[in-house]
């Protein structure tokens, strides 16, 4: 093939992403997006411009070397491509799924200032599908033991990240995870029918090939403390700690401890991580009615409504500010509704309504306006006087989720912010306590996998450069 | 070495009620009283939470009490020695409240909560406190660890409905008895709602410090899912990391009791699914 002119490759339409047909899709837990095709790939791949000062790279938080990636695609060199993106990203599967790529290198890709921008994110997925489903997939190399011990504390794309960067210069690295299983959110919030456990599994599984240990059912602070982990009984030199936001936010309107009222984490927890949309063939139960409102309007909020959905509900999504201040992916709320999900934005619940049984029937909300712009510079929604009351059997609050305090309570010389988040220096991530880096959801509240990521590759470096000094490397924790 | 979850030791307490060591040394290593675990049976299992009755972080076990209630608790008393739970996890929650008193220190057991205040009442004791244990049942026969009971506390009274042993009645009318005798400043009760609810009812105009262990339905154990939600002085807690000790006098019990019923359909489902499999 000669090589197309800029003129060519920007007259080719944006390929869109194979679906399931959202009336299949309703009825079952498979991934929606079905990948692309061989040709397809190379056909979106030819879209990119290669530019010379990619802007895409700027709004990757990992720094991915989005067109030479993609042009090893163009070429039909798949598994070069996917070996190109492992370079800086050790789970390339997981965020070509689940990236807000709109928000990120998709929105300052060239050629979305005039059309649509490369689908970087469906091309992501589709290099690292091939290296997995051909078997392509190598187990990183590790650098000679440098005799250091580090343990990592949360299993989430954090803590998975960071065991990665640490174990592979060199190092013993012992992962403690308070569940059964690892993937933290990947697991337990984000829904099979976005990312499926096989594509999790495999990249826990390569660190265990890499010599990673898991250690399940331990919970730092609990079971036992930093310090024990750093002194002479477990003898670890340094730990990176990514136990993320877990602690969800209630609204605290009257009603909101009515029996059928869920947290999401509540919800998808029984259903990710413990099954229970395969009740009662896995044990663990799940209430739902017929009728089901989702209070807010983020990712976790769509993936509760989906989810919903899916078991069967007639589902309602209540936000108090208007769609376009609605934080989910672009993607999600478009799923969301093709799956027949009915929104009512600027309607901020008041009163969950309850019968004899203690069981929420009605749900009552304010109708809402925009107003002036608040802090964040979104307008801020006030009510108009006016309400109205909706049917309601299940009711599952998506409100985000603040810091869970098990960590900063139990090692009081963890900074943390008034907001009870972590402070971690952001060039290092070290935290206040001498030895222990953070990095995800614990150091920022709610944030994305990448963002995590990112984080946690910064705090990796640090970390070896720290224990590889015998930990003089950082000024600040010098006595 | 045992293998990891594996039964150690199980005795058999009364009918449907059994007592087990677990190798748990995760959980042993740093356990206080008051806490407690989460088990999984099988892989397909719930996730049940479980108070402690004991430990021993040099063995690496606990000991804990399970009553046949439903689905998984029957599984789970029917394990054997020498099998595994699938998994434990703990220790979870935060410790019993414990301090020097001036008065006489009380605990009150009703089924497992009789193991479970065994290691506060050890604790109250070793701060010099007098500790006078309170258990009851419904007759003779279904007394639990009242051997042990004796060993740890001051004084025991035992209280069976029938009146087959000691005082006749609830566990509370013994607690009545010792009142009226004794200047109780502290108590401390683990059992069914009902129990913990008329233990507070009693001592409250007496505005003696009482404590109870929430058993709220959990998932996580802690504080990731909101599943615990309890309302304790009209505030919203999570009984699995703000608790499950709390000031009884302050516990919303008739909401507590209307929470636990939230999944009371699916558990005949399940149980009636055991059956099946049986
Ligand atoms: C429903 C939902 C949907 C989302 N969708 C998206 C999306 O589409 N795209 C996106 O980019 N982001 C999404 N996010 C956000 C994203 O999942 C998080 O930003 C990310 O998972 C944070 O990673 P983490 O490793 O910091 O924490 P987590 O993923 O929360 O992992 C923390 C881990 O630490 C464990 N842990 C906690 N405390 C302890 C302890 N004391 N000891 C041992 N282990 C402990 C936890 O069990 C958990 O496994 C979503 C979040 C939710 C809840
Ligand atoms: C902090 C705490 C400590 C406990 N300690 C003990 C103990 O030492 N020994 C003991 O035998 N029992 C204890 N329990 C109670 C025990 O967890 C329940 O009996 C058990 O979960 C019942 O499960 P099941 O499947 O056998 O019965 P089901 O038929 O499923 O449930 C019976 C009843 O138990 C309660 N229950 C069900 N699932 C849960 C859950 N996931 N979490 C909490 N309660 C639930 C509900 O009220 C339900 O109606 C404790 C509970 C808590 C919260
Ligand atoms: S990791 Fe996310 S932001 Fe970076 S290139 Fe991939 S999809 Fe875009
Ligand atoms: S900005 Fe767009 S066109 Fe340019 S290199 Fe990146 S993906 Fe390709
Ligand atoms: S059991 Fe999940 S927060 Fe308490
Ligand atoms: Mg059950």
């Amino acid at each position: 093939m000669a090589e197309l002119t800029p003129k060519e490759r920007m007259a080719i339409e944006r390929h869109p992403m194979p679906e399931q047909r959202p009336e299949d899709r309703v009825k079952n837990f498979d991934e929606v997006p079905l990948g692309f095709a061989d040709e397809n790939a190379k056909r979106e791949a030819a879209r990119c411009l290669d530019c010379k000062t990619p802007q895409c790279v700027e709004g990757c938080p990992v720094r991915i070397d989005i067109p030479a990636f993609i042009k090893l695609i163009e070429k039909g060199d798949f598994d070069a491509s996917a070996k190109k993106l492992r370079e800086t990203n050790f789970l390339p599967a997981i965020c070509g799924r689940v990236c807000p790529q709109d928000q990120q290198c998709e929105l300052v890709c060239i050629i979305g200032k005039r059309g649509k921008p490369v689908a970087i994110g469906s091309l992501e997925r589709f290099a690292s599908d091939y290296e997995r489903d051909n078997g392509l997939r190598k187990v990183p190399e590790v650098a000679a033991s440098t005799g250091k011990k580090v343990a990592v504390v949360g299993s989430g794309p954090a803590g998975m990240t960071a065991a990665y960067e640490i174990r592979k210069r060199g190092h013993d690295v012992t992962v403690f995870e308070a569940f059964h299983r690892g993937g933290g959110v990947l697991v337990y919030g984000i829904p099979r029918f976005r990312l499926p456990l096989a594509v999790i599994d495999e990249d826990i599984n390569f660190l265990e090939q890499m010599g990673v240990k898991f250690m399940y059912n331990t919970i730092v602070g609990k079971s036992m403390s930093l310090d024990d982990l750093m002194g002479p009984e477990w003898g670890f030199d340094s730990i990176f700690v990514g136990t993320g936001a877990g602690l969800p936010k209630m609204t605290g309107v009257p009603g909101e401890n009515l029996n059928g009222v869920y947290s999401a984490n509540e919800y998808l927890t029984r259903v990710y991580l413990m099954g229970a949309n395969n009740f009662p063939d896995n044990v663990t139960p799940l209430y739902q009615g017929k009728k089901v409102g989702i209070i807010g309007a983020g990712n976790t909020a769509m993936d509760a409504a989906r989810t919903a959905k899916r078991l069967g509900a007639d589902v309602t999504v209540y936000y108090r500010r208007s769609e376009e201040e609605a934080p989910a992916r672009t993607e999600e709320l478009h799923h969301a509704k093709e799956e027949f999900i009915t929104f009512k934005f600027l309607s901020n619940p008041t009163e969950f309504v309850g019968d004899d049984n203690f069981f929420i029937r009605q749900i009552k909300c304010d109708v809402m306006e925009l107003g002036e712009a608040d802090d964040s510079g979104r307008r801020r929604p006030q009510p108009t006087g006016e309400s109205f009351v909706d049917d309601c059997d299940t009711a599952i609050m998506a409100l985000g989720c603040d810091v869970n305090p098990i960590i900063p309570t139990s090692n009081p010389e963890i900074e943390v912010n008034k907001w009870g988040v972590v402070v971690a220096n952001p060039e290092t991530g070290a935290t206040s306590k001498k030895g222990v880096f953070a990095g995800g959801d614990l150091i920022t509240g709610g944030s994305t996998v990448i963002q995590a990521m990112g984080q946690a590759k910064v705090a990796a470096a640090a970390l070896h450069e720290y224990v590889m000094s015998n930990g003089n490397a950082f000024g600040y924790w010098q006595d | 070495m045992p293998k990891l979850y594996e039964i150690v030791e199980k005795q058999d307490l009364v009918p449907g009620m059994a007592l087990f060591h677990v190798y748990a040394p995760m959980a042993a290593k740093n356990m206080k009283p008051g806490q407690f675990i989460i088990l999984r049976v099988n892989a397909k299992g719930e996730r049940i939470p479980i108070s402690i009755s004991g430990w021993d972080s040099e063995k690496g076990t606990i000991r804990i009490i399970i009553m046949a209630a439903g689905r998984t608790s029957t599984e789970a008393v029917a394990l054997k020695q020498g099998e595994c739970f699938q998994d434990i996890v703990g220790p979870l929650g935060e410790q019993t409240h414990l301090e020097k008193v001036s008065g006489t220190a009380v605990v009150v057991g009703g089924g497992y909560g009789t193991g479970a205040v065994m290691p506060p009442a050890r604790a109250m004791k070793a701060m010099g406190n007098r500790v006078v244990g309170i258990i009851g049942a419904r007759s003779k026969d279904l007394v639990l660890l009242e051997a042990e009971m004796r060993e740890v506390c001051d004084d025991v009274i035992v209280c069976t409905n029938d009146g087959s042993q000691g005082v006749e009645g609830f566990v509370t009318d013994g607690l009545k008895q010792l009142m009226e005798k004794e200047d109780v400043s502290w108590v401390l009760s683990v059992g069914p709602v009902p129990m913990m609810q008329a233990v507070a009812n009693l001592t409250k105009p007496k505005e003696v410090k009482t404590y109870c262990s929430l058993n709220a339905i959990m998932v996580d154990g802690t504080g990731m899912c909101g599943a615990c939600r309890v309302s304790v002085g009209g505030k919203t807690k999570f009984a699995c990391f703000h608790g499950p000790d709390f000031d009884a006098h302050q516990v919303n019990f008739e909401e507590l009791v209307q929470r636990q019923k939230m999944f009371l359909e699916q558990e005949k489902i399940a149980m009636e699914k055991l059956e099946e499999v049986k």
